[in-house]
């Protein structure tokens, strides 16, 4: 016989997992470029206003497949029509260039440097970017005296009240019961067969974390500053948020006099004038100790500001600083400095030997995550 | 699939493939297989099932299984260029769409098979993909994955820059550049041709003309993979065998590339034609148009070649008869196809145009037929890809590699072209230009391995 025209089969192909591996490397791949790209991501506007969403897209550098190729927007391309197309008209558009504005300053020299994206978890991001993070060696709180009790079904017993009835070991157990008679099927529940759930009550220490995020609102602190500041704080929060149960945040805006405002308010809303910093520090102190016993609370606060303060202003900071670290766990103090001038409080700051007192300057933008290593990376990986 | 649809089904293919025989369709031996979803994908991916691992593979495969689960789009069928032809049918197509696949994986095997362009392809080339595979995981285990990843990453960045020309003569296996010095050094034999060495003597015109002649390569040379194959500096054994299988798989690839118009076309032509010798149910007349229909559909904005290259070929017919035709599909690529064929009526009736961008809006900017002609056969120069080439292998005597685009009034992507660079460097050992144009001005990009430079002429 020749040989077939044709042969139809049908084979296992369920040891087939090429596609599969190779697009579980592709997302190795992904996350190291996330690994890679961190400072780019952790100032990225989207993200931090992206509040609440869980997945969030990602610019990443390294990922695309290069290869030389034509510009596409400078090319022309044939289209087909509906029959009735004209010269002129408008086929499509491209969204606006500007999405939103990625600061005025900073990365991106060349223009139409667009950036591959992907979208990522929020989980994943975090766990990529947390990874070799800790709280600084802390004080530990006396938790104990912090409780909550709280309610855990863990029994059933056969009283109880009707509202806590357990349907399902009910029926089971008319079942059984039936069964042993020889009937089949459910019927006739007795007081016999009813089953309740019963809860303990558990006593369960509770951990609460309070940031105090101070920032300079006077003259003198720009979008630029804020906007660093306001990705400082984000991504603050979420960490804490992993290692207490409830995290919350005031906000002390000052120039020479400090108040407590709305985060609106506090990234938003600029003022005129000087700048006290000791102010807000004597709020700070000032809300701790009507509100947030330091007994209850993981007290941290954070004051961020470009380092002008009047000059007569810094010894009774530090002051406060050492009174503040009293009742907190830590004090960090960050800089937002982009033109690297010499500030009149960094310079009082530096000689502060203190525990427990932090400080980083931030340059640009892609410097927001060196400051949050600076405060939160474990001790000993500590290098770059 | 059970026993009595498979025997359906054999019985459906013997009848089609009757009918396609008798059309005077040629094809080989076929092989259909059913298999599921996520393998068609993955094969569809990788442009063969046993093709090399590698990550933007995996990468394409997710994003086509994604449309596909979210009922995107669907890859009914994949055919591959081989002798016997392999045919996967995704398992769960209905009879009536395994009709029509049938006869469309028919017409594209005789395409395969017949046209000229195909002719040098290597008709085993599962086998030797699969062989390339094995290799390619025995260096993995040999110098590491990451090391054959990044060198993957650098070849696959450049793989279409080879040269396909079919009147390419087979390269001879080396071509040194000293070759000719030594030549002159030579000691000759006392002869006849003694008078020749009296030309030595005019030493200074013999320089002059040397270093004309000794351009290196001697002319442009636009197979970039062959060439740093063959003269980068640093290369191991195992890297320069990938840079040779890599080469000849994007061989293998490129008449797909070439043809693209005309494959899809003829074979939704043959489908159509051998479904109407089929009796359907009306039933199956209902599904089979709406499945027709939604393969040769005309799209806005950009091109279905199915419907494109079907019009054609059907305008063809009417015009030159049906002879005429498998003369085109031996003879022709989509180039020579849509200058030849694509007419003045043809643009009208299928309503096609030019648009570009002016601003941030897309605007139809043309609408005669020769422009927009023109404009498509320009859009498949050499498949669509720039044309680059190696204009010196010794730029400025230090071994550069000095690479030129050949600007016929496109413009590159400038930012990939920077992040492209990169990799033929890390491929070359040394520092490589790029001389484009941009704006109209001449500029020349440079790479040393550390940074980037950008140079007007």
């Amino acid at each position: 016989m020749t040989e077939p025209l044709f042969i139809v089969s049908r084979e296992d192909w369920s040891l087939h997992r090429k596609g599969y591996e190779d697009q579980s490397r592709h997302q190795q791949r992904v996350k190291e470029a996330l690994r890679k790209n961190l400072s780019d991501i952790v100032s990225d506007e989207s993200i931090i206003l992206s509040d609440g969403r869980k997945q969030v897209r990602v610019p990443i550098r390294s990922l695309d497949e290069f290869r030389f190729r034509f510009n596409f927007n400078k090319n022309k391309h044939v289209g087909q029509g509906d029959g009735d197309s004209q010269v002129g008209d408008v086929i499509g558009r491209d969204p606006q260039p500007n999405q939103g504005g990625r600061g005025d300053s900073g990365a991106g020299d060349s223009p139409g440097e667009d950036v591959y994206e992907t979208d990522v978890d929020m989980q994943e991001l975090e766990n990529v970017l947390f990874e070799d993070w800790e709280l600084p060696d802390l004080k530990r709180k006396e938790n104990k005296l912090v409780k909550t009790d709280y309610t855990r079904f863990t029994d059933v017993r056969k009283k109880g009240m009707m509202a806590n009835i357990d349907r399902k070991r009910t029926l089971l157990e008319n079942l059984r019961r039936n069964a042993m008679r020889g009937v089949h099927g459910f019927g006739g529940i007795t007081p016999d067969d009813l089953r309740f759930k019963t809860w303990e009550t558990v006593e369960r220490p509770e951990s609460n974390a309070l940031i105090i995020a101070m920032m300079d609102t006077s003259g003198s602190m720009g979008s630029f500053e804020k906007y660093c500041a306001r990705s400082f704080f984000f991504w603050m929060t979420r960490f804490l948020r992993r290692k207490y149960e409830h995290v919350e945040i005031v906000f002390i805006a000052h120039h020479t006099e400090a108040r407590e405002v709305t985060e609106e308010e506090f990234f938003t809303k600029g003022e005129s004038g000087g700048t006290i910093c000791s102010s807000a520090y004597l709020k700070a102190i000032e809300l701790i100790d009507t509100r947030y016993p330091p007994s209850q609370y993981n007290i941290y606060p954070f004051h961020f500001s470009d380092g002008d303060n009047l000059t007569s202003d810094n010894d009774r900071c530090i002051k406060l600083i050492r009174e503040l670290l009293q009742r907190a766990n830590m004090f960090g103090y960050g800089e937002v400095n982009q033109y690297n001038r010499s500030s009149t409080l960094m310079s009082a700051y530096r000689s502060l030997n203190e525990p427990g007192f932090m400080y980083s300057i931030i340059k640009e933008k892609g410097e927001v995550l060196k400051a949050l290593r600076t405060f939160f990376a474990k001790k000993d990986s500590v290098g770059g | 699939m059970r026993a009595e649809e498979q025997k359906q089904l054999e019985k459906a293919i013997e009848e089609i493939t009757e009918i396609a025989r008798g059309f005077g369709l040629d094809f080989y031996p076929m092989r259909y297989e059913i298999c599921p979803a996520d393998i068609i994908y993955t094969f569809g991916a990788y442009g063969m099932p046993t093709r090399f691992n590698h990550w933007s593979f995996g990468k394409q495969f997710h994003k086509m299984k994604l449309h596909y689960d979210l009922g995107l789009s669907k890859i009914y069928e994949l055919v591959i260029n081989s002798n016997p032809c392999y045919a996967f049918l995704l398992d769960g197509n209905s009879l009536i769409q395994n009709k029509l696949i049938v006869a469309h994986v028919l017409a594209h095997c005789d395409f395969f098979k017949n046209n000229a362009r195909f002719s040098r392809t290597n008709r085993n080339m599962v086998e030797s993909m699969s062989a390339t595979a094995e290799r390619i995981r025995g260096y993995e285990i040999e110098y590491g994955t990451d090391a054959v990843e990044q060198f993957l990453d650098a070849v696959l960045a450049i793989q279409e820059h080879v040269d396909p020309a079919l009147t390419r003569p087979t390269r001879p296996a080396a071509q040194k550049r000293e070759e000719p010095r030594k030549e002159k050094s030579a000691p000759a034999a006392a002869s006849k041709y003694d008078d020749l060495w009296s030309l030595d003597q005019d030493d200074a015109a013999e320089d002059a003309a040397d270093a004309e002649k000794t351009r290196f390569p001697e002319k442009p040379e636009k197979d970039l993979l062959w060439f740093i194959e063959q003269h980068a500096r640093d290369l191991e054994d195992w890297q320069r065998d990938i840079l040779t299988v890599m080469r000849e798989e994007m061989l293998y690839f490129w008449p797909q590339l070439e043809t693209k118009i005309m494959n899809e076309g003829w074979a939704s032509y043959w489908h159509i034609r051998i479904m109407r010798e089929l009796d359907l149910t009306p039933e199956e007349t209902i599904e089979y148009s709406k499945l027709n229909s939604s393969v040769v559909v005309p799209s806005r904005g950009s091109i279905n070649p199915y419907y494109l290259g079907y019009k054609i070929f059907e305008d063809i017919e009417k015009r030159y008869g049906r002879d005429y035709m498998f003369e085109v599909r031996e003879l022709d690529s989509d180039q020579s196809f849509l200058r030849n064929y694509l007419t003045k009526e043809l643009v009208e009736d299928l309503d096609l145009f030019v648009f570009e961008k002016r601003g941030n809006e897309w605007l139809i900017t043309e609408k005669a037929w020769e422009r927009v002609r023109d404009q498509l056969v320009a859009s498949r120069v050499n498949g669509g890809f720039p044309v680059i080439q190696v204009w010196d292998g010794d730029y400025i005597k230090n071994g550069e590699l000095y690479l030129k685009h050949e600007y016929d009034g496109t413009e590159l992507d400038v930012k990939y072209l920077e992040r492209t660079l990169p990799y033929v460097q890390q491929l070359w050992g040394r520092t490589v230009h790029l001389e484009t144009i941009i704006e109209d001005k001449k500029i020349v990009f440079t790479y040393d391995g550390k940074k980037h430079h950008r140079r007007f002429l």
